[in-house]
This record gives C-alpha cells, sequence and structure tokens, in this order.
C-alpha cells in the first residue's frame, strides 16, 4: 500500500494491539522499525499482519549500516526482503550511519567522515542494497554529536552527490538537522536552504532531550518527547517549499498514549494541508 | 591525520565497547563527553534488549547486580546482528562462567528457562497437530505414527525445582514461599496461540517428549515413559499436549 501524502505515526509494540484490532481510530499511515520484525514468526509478526492490512506501511531500517567498509551484511540484506515481501511497505528507508565493523554489531547509528571516500563506500553499498531490493531507499540525515577532523565536504553536499550517484531518495529528519547543528555549531536554517528538497520523499519530526548546559551543552535525539517549537518552525518552511510530503512522528521512549501520538501527527497535517491549499493557489493562478 | 574508514570504525567500536579512548585523537571538537552519548545509547539500549528477555534473572539477583552482569556479558559478546530479539541466548553459559554471579545455583538453568520462553515466542509459524485425525486413528497406526514437535517448542531439564523458582518471581513485590532445592524437575515451554505457555511436566512425561523429538514413534517414546512411571497416563499426557500446542502438523 502506498504511503500516503500525510502525517503518520511511528509504530510501537506497545500500540500494535490496538490499531491491529481497529479498536481506535487510524493514523493515515504508520512506519516500523524493520530491526524488531526480522523474527522466524509468532504474535508480533501476526499482528504486524494485521495493522498492514488496514493501513499503508513504511519499513524503516536501523542496522544495514550503509557506512560500513565493510560492506553489507547479505543474511540481513535476505532477511530485510523477506519482511519487504510481507509487509509490501510504501516506503523504505535507512540512515547515513554506520553500525557494523569486523562482524560487531553496535545498536547505534554512528557517524561518518564526509570524506570522498566514506562517500565512495556510501555509494557503493547504497547501489547494492537497492540492487537487491529491487527499489529507491530513502537515505536520513542523523543526529551527530562527533565531528571528524576530516571532511572534505559538508553533509548537505555528501547527501546531494549520494542522490546523484545513487539514485536514492532522502529522508529528511529535521530534528537530527536541528540537533546535530546545535551539537556542532551550524546554523539549522542553512543547512535546510541547501538541502536538496526535491529528492526528499519522506520528513520525520522528533522531540530531543537537552543536557548540559554552556560548553558542555549538548541536545540529544531522544524521540522521547513533544517536537520542539523550532522545530515546527522549521518544518513549515520545508513544506512551504516543497510542498507537502509524508511526514512521521517518531515517538520511542516514554511512549505517550496514541491519543497524544495522533495530536503531534494533527499538527503536521495542518501544515501539509496548508501547503497543499498553497500548491492549489498557485496552480490557480498559474 | 587520515585514517583509512575501516581503521576509523574499528578504533571507534574498541573506544565505545571499551574504555580505548585512541579514537578520541580522531574527532575534531570532541570529548570523551561526546563518545559517551554513544556509549551510553548502545549499553542502555543492550540492558532494555537483555532485562526484556530476562525479567525473573534480574529479579532474582536484582537490579545492580543484572547491570554489572549486563556490562560484563555485552563487552565479552557483543551483538553480531541487528535484529536484537536473537541476541542474549549465550547469558546462561555466561552466567556459570561469570566469577560475580556464577555462585547462585539455580540463575543460569532461570536464564535457561526464560531464554526458552523468549526464543517460543519469536518462533516459526507453525500449524499445531490435528487432534480429528490422530484421536480416529486405529491403535496399531497410532502406535505407528511419529510426531514433530512445533517449533516453538522447548524441553528444560533442572536438578533444581526450576519451575517453581521461576512462577513464584512473576512480580517485584510476591511473597517468596520456602522451596526445597534438592527436588529436580522439567518444563515445557510451547505457544498455544499467541499465548506463550510455561508449565511443569512430569519426568516420564519429558521421556516422552525427547523420545518423540528424537524421531521415535508414539508406542516406542510411550514405552520409554512407562519405564519411567509404570502408572504413566498417556492419553492424559497427550490431551494436555494437544491443549498446548506442543506439536505440529
Amino acid at each position: 500500500m502506498g504511503v500516503p501524502t500525510a502525517a503518520g505515526i511511528g509504530l510501537r509494540t506497545q500500540h500494535m494491539t490496538a490499531l491491529a484490532a481497529g479498536d481506535v481510530s487510524a493514523p493515515a499511515w504508520v512506519e516500523i522499525h524493520s530491526e524488531n520484525f526480522l523474527c522466524d514468526g509468532g504474535p508480533r509478526l501476526s499482528m504486524l499482519n494485521a495493522v498492514a492490512a488496514r493501513m499503508a506501511v513504511s519499513c524503516h531500517g536501523v542496522g544495514l549500516s550503509l557506512g560500513s567498509a565493510d560492506g553489507l551484511d547479505r543474511e540481513h540484506l535476505a532477511r530485510l526482503k523477506l519482511l519487504f515481501a510481507r509487509v509490501r511497505p510504501g516506503l523504505i528507508s535507512e540512515h547515513l550511519a554506520w553500525s557494523v565493523s569486523e562482524g560487531v554489531y553496535l545498536n547505534d547509528l554512528l557517524p561518518l567522515p564526509m570524506t570522498e571516500s566514506a562517500l565512495e563506500t556510501v555509494c557503493r553499498n547504497v547501489a547494492q542494497a537497492q540492487e537487491f531490493f529491487g527499489r529507491r531507499l530513502l537515505i536520513e540525515n542523523p543526529s551527530t554529536y562527533v565531528r571528524f577532523t576530516d571532511a572534505d565536504m559538508s553533509e548537505v553536499d555528501f547527501l546531494a552527490l549520494l542522490v546523484e550517484r545513487t539514485g536514492c531518495g532522502l529522508l529528511l529528519d529535521i530534528n537530527n538537522v536541528y540537533v546535530s547543528a546545535a551539537n556542532n555549531g551550524f546554523d539549522a536554517g542553512a543547512y535546510l536552504r541547501d538541502f536538496p528538497l526535491a529528492a526528499v520523499g519522506e520528513i520525520h519530526l522528533a522531540g530531543h532531550t537537552v543536557t548540559g548546559d554552556g560548553d558542555t551543552r549538548l541536545l540529544i535525539d531522544t524521540h522521547s518527547a513533544q517536537v520542539c517549537d523550532a522545530v515546527w518552525d522549521l518544518y513549515a518552511e520545508v513544506i512551504a517549499r516543497s510542498g507537502a510530503v509524508p511526514t512521521l512522528i517518531e515517538w520511542d521512549h516514554a511512549l505517550p498514549t496514541l491519543p497524544v501520538l495522533m495530536n503531534e501527527a494533527a499538527i503536521a497535517q495542518r501544515i501539509l494541508d496548508r501547503a497543499g491549499q498553497h500548491i492549489k493557489d498557485r496552480a490557480y493562478v498559474a | 591525520m587520515s585514517l583509512e574508514l575501516r581503521e576509523m570504525q574499528r578504533r571507534f567500536v574498541a573506544a565505545v565497547l571499551g574504555e580505548d579512548e585512541a579514537s578520541l585523537a580522531l574527532l575534531a571538537q570532541d570529548t570523551a563527553a561526546r563518545l559517551a552519548v554513544y556509549r551510553q545509547t548502545i549499553h542502555g539500549g543492550l540492558y532494555n534488549v537483555l532485562a526484556g528477555a530476562y525479567p525473573v534473572t534480574r529479579r532474582l539477583v536484582g537490579d545492580r547486580l543484572f547491570t554489572g552482569l549486563t556490562e560484563r556479558f555485552t563487552a565479552a559478546m557483543p551483538p553480531q546482528a541487528p535484529h536484537l530479539s536473537s541476541y542474549g541466548e549465550a547469558l546462561a553459559d555466561f552466567i556459570t562462567r561469570d566469577d560475580v554471579i556464577r555462585h547462585v545455583p539455580y540463575l543460569a538453568d532461570v536464564a535457561r528457562l526464560e531464554w526458552a520462553r523468549h526464543a517460543a515466542y519469536f518462533a516459526a509459524d507453525a500449524a499445531p497437530l490435528d487432534l480429528q485425525p490422530f484421536a480416529t486413528l486405529p491403535p496399531e497406526d497410532m502406535e505407528r505414527t511419529t510426531v514433530k514437535l512445533h517449533p516453538a517448542t522447548r524441553l528444560l531439564t533442572s536438578p533444581f525445582p526450576l519451575y517453581q523458582i521461576w512462577n513464584v518471581h512473576q512480580a517485584d513485590d510476591a511473597a517468596i514461599p520456602a522451596l526445597d532445592l534438592t527436588v529436580g524437575s522439567y518444563v515445557l515451554v510451547s505457544r498455544r496461540g499467541q499465548h506463550v505457555v510455561t508449565r511443569e511436566i512430569t519426568g516420564a512425561d519429558a521421556a516422552l517428549v525427547a523420545a518423540l523429538d528424537a524421531g521415535k514413534t508414539l508406542g516406542a517414546a510411550a514405552d520409554v515413559a512407562l519405564a519411567e512411571d509404570p502408572a504413566f497416563d498417556l492419553l492424559a499426557v497427550l490431551t494436555a499436549h494437544f491443549v498446548n500446542q506442543t506439536f505440529r502438523n
């Protein structure tokens, strides 16, 4: 089922029973973390099947490690392909990050140096994954906490070249831009003005946590709170320029009730509706 | 200093898993506090995975000891695959080698039982064995028939009263009765519909299940059970197996 140009929510196991049974008003679409469903069978997979029969699903990966110098794990690729055959996701996505080195998997999205050689590695891995899945991947800009001394280009240039060389799309996470900008001292607005919006197939919005102050101030991408006002403003600016894009509310920790999540999605939906109106007005004038 | 990507990633893993801060030299504006964000996500995430799979093991030793155990375990045996529902199987064996905790006599067996339940939850789907055609077989055919265990079914044998230890620790504030730790037990885990079932079975029943799993006919497996217990009631035991979906079609 195709993902509609509307606001959706991240599907978490605590809410699966209600959504699978249709006991609650359904969001326009949901996104799963692919790695949570790579089991052989059992209740979790059967609930996912029930959800996928009711609404569009997007599969968002966190473990493919597209930035690994060692290349991709073929067994993991095969498990993902099996999941896609089962769920028939409208969108599939992964991160500009790595998590595997010498057979050890670290459950986090680790940072890449923005170098020509890292770009070659990511391009090779993205091309391999797209060929194996037989479809286009959306690649997400990560939240970062460290920056490498080695850098040949900006993250935006890196992503633009990745799109150009592999034909992949992008998943723009506006909270990640905000978090990384605060942590690494760049301007989130300027980053978004340079971002290749034409390639964006999905947007993520989430809340973060602020720790420390002064020199030790650090924003952490915890997905544990409401989207902050500054991120809503950046989102509205992006949508005004790009037009409506499928938009996801991500909330993973300190998970609220479904109505709270649906309310966050409703805020995004109002911004999307305004953009739709704006584009219709423009079309009328033209 | 320009480092090859592969070498950078190797050092980063070493820095995150241990205290080797050599990779910090790679980073521009960064301090250990920055690397700590990644460490926290990784260790916190793995703690949650293990605490989710091993709630009774955690309750038995308390959160402080369990946290230490998970830190030593993840440092020694970090995940090798991104689907973390498969991570943690080796914890029971690790407990038997872990100097801090191996003296808790039944802890490794409790961990084995919890992993069996975890694995049963995520095991492959298969239609349970139909009672109807089975029940209408002539006795001589029934004796010659073989059955397969459902992919979710797991049999555990312990020199401790494993089922009781697990069962009385289902809540943080549960009143714990005195248990005779010299009594061994057999525990069968299966998946009935969408629910994981954990039940204590007799030694004769366990012998039957093990014999069937080894490919013996029902007649031969019943003989093994009867040798274990002359009063073995095959019909009652099979009924419970059908109800709890021990076997597959």
